[in-house]
Order: structure tokens, then C-alpha cells, then sequence
């Protein structure tokens, strides 16, 4: 399969999301913010990073980007679109995505490893995760706090569009373990179609054990097999 | 013709920044703080005398890209 990487000036997780996607076995390349086509790409990925410097909010400035058009055209084909961390705050400026990210509730930047349990299993991003299985990854963030108003959040819990949620090491959704204030500890959510998803904590930066954690590959491995799947019903 | 935006955080959105603000503000020996909101300042300078066509203009840009409708809300003033 073949992943778009996104560019933005000040992007810093690209080469990350490059290397964890061929490290398990897939191509992936570079497509720099001035690009107006994603080529023959499978699926995208907004990696993280503070594009644009962060300037006005996270994201605003990423979202008018030509590549970016396409990325909305993309989308809207029903292509796979994941954003990590800032790429989640490009992808809800967007509007591809609902709600926002705001200032973590304690104003620190938390740079730590989490524990997201998985709470929709059925999505093209959550697919292959083992059942309860709780992912160990990282977060870098400093306005990670997922909000939406309470309309929102109502469609998201009724179409099951929550895709992870922090949670302690024994999976429980306490307060304590939820590092920036998000709204019921979403970490992760999709769009009503399912193709398109943001989550603030890095999955690419725990493909390996070298890392501290291979967890975030089973987020690849979804997308993997979501990608074959469409590739042999469009065969078929 | 100068713009003046003004842009703050929606009040059901949790404003961590006004919180610390006002509480330095009361260790500081400020009393009576009822609340502190932090926002954003955006001052535009343009060509131009047609009030109307720049508030039309830039309400749009506003709502569409300097503010966030999700969280934020924003006055517009033009000088």
C-alpha cells in the first residue's frame, strides 16, 4: 500500500510516520504542503508537528495549504485520512473532523506514555487491535484537550465515532488518567463515514520495542487491512 | 480604515489560561475578579474608506479563519 505523508512547514513527525509505515512492510512518501495532487496515494497521513509555527491556532493556517484541498477531495472519495497530534488539530480546523482542540487544562505540554483503551473496535483505524487490548503509547502536546459542544458529542457517542479514550493501565476512563482535560477522555475520534480519524497520541512513535512499546502498530495494521479489504472488493 | 478583531474563548469552553490569569491577579491582592477570559488581539489595516464592504469582508474572514466557531467568539470594530 502507499501512504501520502504530509509536509508542512514545521512538521517534525513526518519522517516518524514514514519510517513506521515502510518498517512494517508498506511504501510511503513525502508530499510538501504545495502539492496539489496526493498522487496514487492509498491513504494520507497528517503527521504532527506545529505547522505553520502554530500561528493564530493549531492548524488554522495548515487547512488553507493546496494540498490540503486535496486532502479534503481525498476524503470525500472515501480515501483513508489519519491525523496524529497536530495533524488531528489540521484535520478538525478542516472541518473533516468534528469538535476542537484547545489548551490542556493545566497549561503543561505533556510529553509521557498513555494508555488508550480502544473503544469502537469497528473502524478501517481500530479494525486489527486486539480485543482489549490497551495501547502504551506517547503523547507530545500542548493543546491536546478535545471539546464539542454537547450536540456534538452526542452524535459522536450515538455513531460510535469515539475511537480511543485515556485510560489507566487497567483500562479504567479515570480523571487522573486523562493528561489534558478532554471531554470524556476522548483521545481519538472519526468522522461519521469512518475514513477519516485524528488522535493526539502518537502511534508511529511506538511501532518498535527499541521505542519502549510497539503498540501504535496495530493502528497501522488496521489500516493495512482496511486497505486490502477495499483493494480486493474493488478486484472482486 | 483600521480592524480591529476582537476574539475570546466561548464560555462553555474551559479557559485554563483566564483561570490562572485571575488567580495571580488575587494573589496579587486584586479583589472582586469575578473572571478572567484570555483571547486574541488582530489589528488590519487596509486601503480603502468603504466601512461596510471591509466589515462584510472581513466578518466572513473572521468567522471562517481567524476565529474558531467551535470555541471561540469575536467582535469586529473598525476605526
Amino acid at each position: 500500500m502507499n501512504f501520502a505523508v504530509l509536509q508542512f512547514p514545521a512538521s517534525n513527525c513526518d519522517q516518524d510516520a514514514i519510517h513506521a509505515v515502510r518498517l512494517l512492510g508498506h511504501s510511503a512518501r513525502y508530499v510538501w504542503h504545495k502539492e496539489h495532487s496526493l498522487g496514487d496515494a492509498d491513504a494520507v497521513i497528517v503527521p504532527g508537528g506545529f505547522s505553520y509555527g502554530d500561528y493564530l491556532r493549531c492548524g488554522a493556517i495548515a487547512r488553507f495549504s493546496p494540498v490540503m484541498q486535496a486532502v479534503k477531495q481525498f476524503a470525500e472519495n472515501g480515501g483513508l485520512v489519519l491525523g496524529v497530534c497536530n495533524g488531528f488539530q489540521v484535520l478538525t480546523e478542516a472541518g473533516l473532523l468534528p469538535g476542537a482542540l484547545v489548551r490542556n487544562r493545566d497549561l503543561q505540554f505533556h510529553c509521557e506514555h498513555i494508555f488508550l483503551k480502544t473503544v469502537t473496535p469497528d473502524s478501517p483505524f481500530t479494525g486489527k487491535i486486539p480485543p482489549d487490548k490497551l495501547l502504551r503509547v506517547p503523547i507530545a502536546h500542548g493543546e491536546g484537550c478535545y471539546f464539542a459542544d454537547a450536540e456534538t458529542l452526542a452524535k459522536l457517542r450515538a455513531g460510535n465515532q469515539i475511537l480511543w479514550q485515556y485510560c489507566d493501565a487497567n483500562g479504567n476512563l479515570t480523571d487522573k488518567a486523562n493528561p489534558n482535560g478532554s471531554l470524556r477522555n476522548i483521545a481519538g475520534i472519526c468522522n461519521d463515514r469512518r475514513n477519516v480519524a485524528g488522535l493526539m497520541p502518537h502511534p508511529e512513535r511506538a511501532c518498535e520495542l527499541a521505542l519502549g512499546s510497539d503498540d501504535g502498530k496495530w493502528i497501522f495494521e488496521s489500516l493495512f487491512a482496511a486497505l486490502q479489504n477495499k483493494a480486493t472488493a474493488k478486484a472482486a | 480604515m483600521k480592524v480591529k478583531i476582537i476574539i475570546t474563548p466561548k464560555k462553555a469552553v474551559v479557559d485554563p489560561q483566564g483561570k490562572t490569569v485571575q488567580v495571580a491577579l488575587e494573589q496579587m491582592g486584586h479583589q472582586g475578579i469575578k473572571a478572567v477570559h484570555v483571547g486574541k488581539y488582530l489589528e488590519i489595516e487596509l486601503d480603502g474608506t468603504d466601512r461596510e464592504a471591509a466589515r462584510k469582508a472581513l466578518d466572513e474572514a473572521a468567522h471562517r479563519f481567524l476565529s474558531n466557531p467551535v470555541i471561540e467568539d469575536y467582535r469586529l470594530e473598525i476605526e
